[in-house]
């Protein structure tokens, strides 16, 4: 699905070059949730943001579905954490949600259709017709989800989606991309910088170097489907997990 | 009734309480400023000065003045085809500077230069080149009111949340789409401030020219010829077309403002 291979990225040039990625090698299979935790500043999010096209790397290749990225692949959604910039506060919810609906070939019913259907799956069949400013930052938040989910990617791509959300709306969203993960066929890659949430929400964690980052480490989850907040926090497999993953980020971050 | 519901309606009434009692000093303010007017006129205090209430008669009477309305029209065609017209101009090419900053430096030092020339000095240019009647007017509207929508257009895309158009490039969007769904109507706000701006500027520049060539109709045309009246119906009638002017821009100010506060809910938010 995803294949990453020798990823180098190099900002800026003399005093203020970063060299943020270096030798990165990953792969993604069709259909898995991955999550990617790591230090702060480790270039997460410059990941990211190559997979999607949105800046060219310095270096080394990306393939989506086995199609080298040059500019954004035309199957993959991308879900920001600033969500009250991303979501375009001049227009309502439900056309902030059909928006993206214009690069496919559909009738404007058949856009306001799958509007309407991907904010009934994220819970908020009723707020079509209001506009961002008037929901809180969760509900926010599921609007750009479901403005990823209605585009139907099969690759979205989630940077630190709920780092700007209170604890229990956090859960919420956490529940939330489990429950669509099993009725839309896609793969998901997840940023965070939260160990508990990348063991809780993935099936495979890997844990990145500070900058310039590469991989450190690849774990697969194994716990009980389907998940619970409380009993699958509490499962030994996650708290063993939790530990190693989060061994690995420090040890790495005190290098 | 809950508690709640009650406070809400005190709140309210409160609110109209306020209002009320605004709108009753204003007009306290106006009917002492009237009175003074009035009695510095009739004591002879200030001898060029006609009284209030005559003034306002003639205010009123300027309404069924067939010949000031038709004057009153010319200038308002001018302001009302030249307006949109610098719009069209303005908000393209601002859109254009905002999001190509090589095109902008390459044209900076050109506004820069342009930008702080008094229009009412093209005055003689604009006549030179255009008709002296309707044409040079909505030509140095044109010119004058893109200014403020240009700069504003300009400073508005600039301030564009990259975020906002990452968004919309990480669906495949193009440049174009960026530029017409995200920086036009993000800086919408800003350009709106502009062409109210400007709006207050095209009656400026209509008079100025109306002075300038005189016969060619219009308010200012209005104004010169009723003050080389011998008796003192010239200042009269000066000042009842000031009053005039004044209610116009006034009406058109706030007209402009409640619909910006309209349509941009959403920036207070």
């Amino acid at each position: 699905m995803l294949e990453i291979d020798n990823l180098t990225h190099v900002y800026g040039e003399g005093p203020t070059r970063h060299h943020a990625i270096d030798g990165l090698n990953l792969s993604v299979a069709e259909g898995e949730l991955l999550c990617i935790v790591g230090p702060s500043g480790c270039g997460k999010s410059t990941l990211l943001r190559s997979i999607a096209g949105l800046i060219k790397p310095t270096g080394g290749t990306i393939k989506v579905q086995g199609e080298l990225v040059r500019q954004t692949p035309a199957n993959l959604a991308v879900v920001f954490q600033d969500y009250s910039r991303s979501l375009f506060p001049w227009m309502s919810v439900a056309d902030n949600v059909a928006l993206p609906l214009r690069r496919k070939d559909m009738t404007k019913q058949q856009r306001r259709e799958a509007a309407h259907e991907a904010l009934e799956s994220v819970g908020l069949a009723e707020a079509g017709r209001k506009y961002p400013f008037q929901l809180s930052g969760g509900m926010q938040q599921r609007v750009s989800i479901a403005r990823a989910l209605a585009y139907r990617p099969a690759l979205m791509l989630m940077d630190e989606p709920f780092g700007s959300v209170d604890a229990q709306t956090r859960e919420d969203l956490e529940d939330l991309v489990l429950k669509v993960r099993g009725h839309h066929q896609m793969t998901i890659v997840l940023i965070t910088h939260d160990i508990d949430e990348s063991v809780y929400v993935g099936d495979r964690v890997v844990v990145l170097s500070k900058a310039p980052a590469h991989v450190v480490g690849d774990l697969k989850v194994e716990l009980p489907s389907p998940r619970d907040q409380i009993s699958s926090r509490e499962h030994p497999d996650f708290v063993h997990l939790r530990a190693e993953v989060g061994r690995l980020v420090r040890g790495v971050a005190s290098v | 009734m809950t508690a709640a519901t009650t406070l809400t309606r005190g709140g309210r009434s409160t609110l109209a309480r306020a209002r009320v009692g605004k709108l009753i000093r204003h007009a306290i303010g106006v009917a002492v400023f009237l009175l003074v007017w009035e009695l510095a006129s009739r004591t002879g205090l200030v001898e060029w000065l006609p009284p209030a209430s005559t003034c306002l008669a003639r205010v009123i009477g300027l309404a069924f003045d067939p010949e000031y309305l038709a004057d009153l029209g010319s200038t308002l065609l001018a302001a009302v085809i030249g307006l949109p017209l610098a719009i069209l101009l303005a908000v393209p090419v601002g859109l254009l500077l905002g999001t190509v900053p090589v095109v902008e430096e390459m044209t900076r030092a050109i506004v820069e230069f342009l930008r702080p020339i008094p229009s009412v000095a093209l005055i003689p240019l604009a006549l030179f080149l255009f008709q002296p009647d309707i044409n040079a007017k909505v030509a140095l509207i044109v010119y004058a009111a893109s200014w403020p929508i240009l700069i504003n257009t300009l400073y508005g895309v600039r301030d564009v949340d990259p975020l906002a158009a990452e968004t919309l490039r990480s669906f495949s969007f193009g440049s174009a789409a960026v530029v017409w769904r995200v920086s036009l109507p993000s800086a919408a706000p800003f350009i709106f401030t502009g062409i109210r701006l400007a709006a207050s500027i095209t009656l400026i520049l209509a008079i100025s020219v109306e002075y300038v060539v005189g016969g060619a109709g219009g308010i200012g045309a209005f104004l010169i010829q009723a003050s080389t009246a011998l008796d003192d119906s010239a200042m009269v009638d000066v000042i009842a077309v000031l009053v005039w002017s004044g209610a116009i821009g006034l009406i058109v100010n706030t007209l402009l403002l409640r619909a910006e506060r309209r349509l941009f809910k959403w920036r207070d938010a």
